[in-house]
C-alpha cells in the first residue's frame, strides 16, 4: 500500500465529511460543493481501487487479509453512491448531514483499510 | 363572518388524510440514524461473513454473535424506515436487543475475553468492550435510537 495515498484519502474523507456537517448543520440543501466533496471522495476512493489492482502485481503485497481490505474497499466506494442518490432524492439539509456521515465512515474505513494492509497485530 | 364556513371543512379533511406522508416526510434527523445504522449492519454483517469463511473455529461463539447482531441492525435499519405501527413495535424490540446485547457481551468480553475476543481480533463482535472497536457507536446508537421512538410515539399510539 502507498502510505501517502492513505494520508490523502483520509484527510479528503474527514475534510469532506466536516464540511458536509457543517452545511448541514447551517440548514444546506445538498448542492454542488456537498455533493462535489462527496464525488471528491468517491474518485480517491477509485484511485485506492486502482492501487490496490496494482500494488500485489509490483511486489507490494498486504500482510493481511485481501479479502477482507476489499470487503471494505466496495463498502466504502458504495456509500457515496447511496447517500447521494438519496441526497438527490430528498433534499433537505439532512442529507447533507448524512453526506457527512457517509464521508466519515469512509475516512475511518480507510484507516482501518491501512491496517488490513500494513500491519497485522494478532 | 362574510366567508363561506364550508371551503374550511374539505381542507381539514384534507390535512388529516395527508397526516401519514406528512410524517413520513418529516423523518428528517432521523434519516441520519438511519444511515448510521445501515452502515453498522453492512459493516457488522460483511465482517461476520467474513469471519465465517475464514476464521469461524477460533471464537465461533463470538462470531455467531456477530453475525446475530449484523441480522438485527439489517432488522432495525429496515424497521426505522418503514412507517407502520408494526415496524415501529419491531424498531423497539431490536433496539431494545442491541442495547441488551452491548451491555451483557461489553461486560462479558471483560470478564471471560477468551470466548468473545481471543482469535478474532479486538473487535470480535461489535458488541466486545462495549463497541470499543467501533467508535461505541453500537453503545451510543441504541440509545439515540429510543429517544427518537419516543419522540415518534404519538404517530403510531393511535389506531
Amino acid at each position: 500500500m502507498i502510505g501517502w495515498y492513505t494520508v490523502v484519502e483520509v484527510a479528503v474523507a474527514a475534510a469532506a465529511g466536516v464540511l458536509c456537517l457543517v452545511l448541514g448543520l447551517f440548514r444546506v440543501k445538498p448542492g454542488d460543493l456537498s455533493m462535489g466533496a462527496t464525488a471528491l471522495v468517491e474518485l480517491v476512493l477509485l484511485g485506492q481501487l486502482g492501487i490496490a489492482i496494482v500494488a500485489p502485481l509490483v511486489g507490494n503485497s498486504p500482510t493481511g487479509s485481501l479479502l477482507e481490505f476489499y470487503i471494505y474497499l466496495v463498502v466504502a466506494l458504495l456509500l457515496p453512491i447511496l447517500a447521494g442518490f438519496w441526497a438527490l432524492v430528498e433534499r433537505d439539509r439532512w442529507s447533507t448531514v448524512v453526506l457527512g456521515v457517509a464521508c466519515l465512515a469512509i475516512a475511518v474505513m480507510a484507516v482501518r483499510m491501512n491496517i488490513i494492509w500494513t500491519v497485522q497485530i494478532a | 363572518m362574510s366567508s363561506d364556513p364550508t371551503p374550511s371543512n374539505p381542507t381539514a379533511a384534507d390535512s388529516d388524510a395527508a397526516a401519514p406522508s406528512q410524517s413520513r416526510r418529516s423523518l428528517g434527523v432521523g434519516r441520519v440514524l438511519i444511515v448510521v445504522y445501515a452502515i453498522l449492519a453492512i459493516g457488522a454483517t460483511s465482517r461476520a461473513v467474513y469471519q465465517m469463511a475464514t476464521v469461524y473455529s477460533t471464537a465461533p461463539v463470538a462470531i455467531t454473535l456477530s453475525a446475530l447482531s449484523g441480522i438485527i441492525y439489517i432488522v432495525a435499519t429496515i424497521a426505522l424506515l418503514r412507517q407502520s405501527r408494526t415496524w415501529y413495535r419491531v424498531a423497539w424490540v431490536t433496539i431494545s436487543f442491541e442495547l441488551l446485547g452491548v451491555i451483557v457481551i461489553g461486560t462479558l468480553s471483560i470478564l471471560v475475553p477468551s470466548v468473545f475476543v481471543q482469535g478474532s481480533g479486538v473487535d470480535g463482535t461489535v458488541w466486545s468492550y462495549y463497541g470499543y472497536g467501533y467508535l461505541f457507536i453500537p453503545l451510543v446508537l441504541p440509545v439515540l435510537g429510543m429517544l427518537w421512538l419516543r419522540s415518534r410515539r404519538a404517530l403510531f399510539s393511535a389506531a
